[in-house]
């Protein structure tokens, strides 16, 4: 990765009738970077990656590839290749024939094109499908056709909408792997679309979390995972306890009537808060070790650990740890200061936790 | 939030409970069928078999292959040559007015698709023949269309009795049949299909060419044999529009059964079937996958 601004997006501003998808987003994408794209469906981030391919054109705002203005650039004259949600394979042709559309197009010669199948093939682990129909394939397959398919126009980047979105768990976490190789192996740059956090948590060097069309936060995903910047990302990457509170002076935080230690600074005396605390940076002590007592109430084995729920001061503390804890202990809580993430209350409705619809 | 959401579509329906529901339910209405088969054999099957009979036999009811040899009669000759013309000049005709109106239609973003839809089927809801009928009465020398002309002086339209008006009467009445296929396996078509061949570098025309066209074959085929087949096989057309001076193969089986000739109307309506037949057989091939003929 380096510090290459490839791709600028200026101020974009995209609506669908009445219906504002991106409002004055800014957003730029270095040379040689895994971005991924992650929000609900309905964020924007599928729009943004078509306004990047040139399958929409945003009502306000420039598209800047390498210094040019595309905004108004057709889809076939942009250097970015994109593999579509539903693979968009083209059912009647082969396999190869798939594979050499763009090149045929730009009129490569018959050898250059053979040996681009050949390789786009051994890339994505599907030697000698050359004439298979697309159809005879099954998913995961057809999904490394259409990355085959795009790669082969050495594209300066590749754009990817959910492309694991209709694998199952196995196949997913397989191919991600296959997409981080495939990045290392080809240099260049990849923006990937997805809801899905963990998979924007594996494999990308930037992520950024979008919700009703905002950028809510960009960071690597230690970043976005360890110090969310609203209770948004905090809810929507990962598990997370966000608790309502008073950052009573720097360094120190009132959280349901306890004082707790913390390293966040600058937010002022007696103003309310948010906390973020991960349910694995709780630690359960004895009850008298405790910065606040609780009571277990509920206990899931999760294989890796149990999930615990813990009644103290008026709230549910979701819990994650290794060692079992019987339900009705008592107990006592602690979390490290550095583990605790103080946000500023929402300012809008983007930036608030998403209610769970069960 | 329509929109937002239907940019992100993900409706991965489990298909086996859908299987297990649809082969449960064909089981257990089977015998629904069996008054459509009924039917089939009453009136379809054992009239064919009819046909076949009077086409090979004599009045003396001894086989015989004269009565499709008839079709080497030159006048008879002559009217399959005028038919066959007539009924690939229509195809044509409703090829090329309704594969750009099907796309077109296919493109639009109107909610009022349906209502072109309908309006494109509207004529179907009136009587066929009253439909040619009013065109007869429109072309005629003195009829509303040279009125108009006449009044601005123009020169008057001459095509009654023409080929050219059972032309016209094939393409107005089958055009329909021609616009519902294609647009149907137009639209089926994902747009990211299209948006996949443009982005892989093909231009409009590029992507028309080699996605677009060859994927909608199927409904090209079945409207052409919706078409065409009709068409061939016309003697109402031909009739009203083209008075009595133009005889297709359609008129001189149904003179043959008017005048109680049975075995040659037969013989020559076997003849017109194998020419159906071997069509359809090389249209076929360009339907593997008999898309779009889901709409008959």
């Amino acid at each position: 990765m380096t510090d290459n601004k490839l791709i600028n997006l200026v101020n974009i501003t995209k609506s669908f009738g009445d219906n504002i998808v991106l409002d004055d987003l800014n957003l730029y994408i270095r040379e040689n970077e895994f971005v991924t794209l992650l929000g609900p469906s309905g964020c924007g981030k599928t729009t943004t990656l078509r306004i990047i391919g040139g399958f929409e054109n945003p009502d306000k705002g420039q598209v800047i590839f390498e210094g040019k203005d595309i905004t108004k650039t057709a889809p076939n004259e942009r250097q970015v290749n994109t593999v579509f949600q539903k693979y968009a394979l083209f059912n009647h042709l082969t396999v190869a024939e798939n594979i050499a559309f763009g090149l045929k197009i730009k009129k490569k010669s018959k050898e250059y094109i053979k040996d681009k199948i050949k390789y786009a093939l051994k890339l994505v682990n599907l030697d000698g499908f050359e004439n298979r129909m697309p159809d005879s394939l099954s998913g995961g397959q057809q999904q490394r056709i259409a990355i085959a398919r795009a790669i082969v126009n050495e594209p300066k980047v590749l754009l990817l909408d959910e492309p694991l979105g209709a694998l199952d768990l196995k196949l997913r976490q397989d191919m991600q792997y296959e997409l981080i190789r495939l990045k290392n192996e080809l240099g260049i740059t990849f923006v990937y679309v997805t809801h899905d956090q963990e998979e924007a948590l594996t494999m990308s060097d930037t992520i950024v979390v979008m919700n009703q069309g905002y950028i809510q936060q960009i960071g690597t995903p230690e970043d976005i995972y360890n110090e969310p910047q609203n209770a948004f990302v905090a809810d929507f990457i990962g598990e997370s306890n966000i608790i309502p509170s008073i950052m009573v002076e720097d360094r120190l935080v009132n959280i349901l009537g306890a004082n707790f230690a913390c390293v966040d600074a600058g937010f002022g005396h007696n103003k309310p808060v948010d906390v973020v605390i991960r349910p694995e940076d709780i630690d359960l002590v004895k009850p008298e070790e405790g910065i606040i007592k609780g009571m277990v109430t509920s206990l899931l084995f999760k294989g890796v650990h149990y999930e615990m729920e813990v009644q103290a001061h008026g709230y549910d503390w979701l819990v994650h740890s290794t060692d079992l804890v019987p339900v009705g202990s008592e107990v006592g809580i602690r979390v490290d200061p550095f583990n605790i993430q103080i946000m500023n209350k929402p300012e809008s409705e983007d930036e608030e936790a998403v209610e769970l619809e069960i | 939030m329509k929109i937002r959401n239907a940019l992100n579509v993900k409706t991965p329906k489990p298909p086996s409970q859908k299987n297990e529901g649809s082969s449960l339910g064909i089981r257990n209405v089977k015998w629904l069928s069996f008054p459509y088969i009924l039917w089939m054999v009453g009136f379809i099957i054992i009239p064919l078999i009819v046909i076949l009979y009077y086409g090979l036999t004599t009045d003396d009811k001894s086989f015989t292959l004269d009565n499709i040899g008839a079709i080497l009669h030159p006048i008879n000759l002559k009217a399959l040559r005028i038919a066959l013309e007539q009924s690939l000049i229509s195809t044509l005709i409703c090829l090329l007015l309704a594969y750009p109106l099907a796309m077109i239609l296919s493109k639009s973003k109107m909610k009022s698709n349906s209502f072109i839809v309908m309006i494109i089927i509207l004529p179907m809801w009136m009587n066929f023949l009253l439909r040619t009928i009013a065109w007869q009465n429109l072309l005629e020398r003195t009829g509303i269309i040279n009125i108009v002309l006449k009044f601005f002086g123009l020169p008057i339209l001459n095509i009654i009795n023409t080929p050219k008006a059972i032309i016209l009467g094939m393409v107005y009445n089958f055009l329909p049949f021609m616009v519902l296929p294609i647009y149907n396996v137009l639209i089926k078509i994902d747009k990211d299909i299209i948006n996949a061949a443009r982005d892989l570098g093909a231009n409009s025309v590029q992507t028309f060419l080699k996605i677009i066209l060859p994927l909608s074959l199927p409904g090209v085929v079945s409207g052409i044999t919706m078409v065409f087949v009709p068409s061939l096989t016309t003697f109402v057309i031909s009739n009203i529009l083209g008075g009595s001076k133009i005889v297709l193969i359609g008129n001189v089986i149904e003179q043959q059964f008017r005048i109680g000739n049975w075995h040659i109307g037969s013989g020559l309506s076997l003849v017109l079937m194998i020419f159906i037949l071997i069509s359809m057989a090389v249209l076929s091939k360009y339907d593997k996958e008999s898309e779009g003929s889901g709409l008959w």
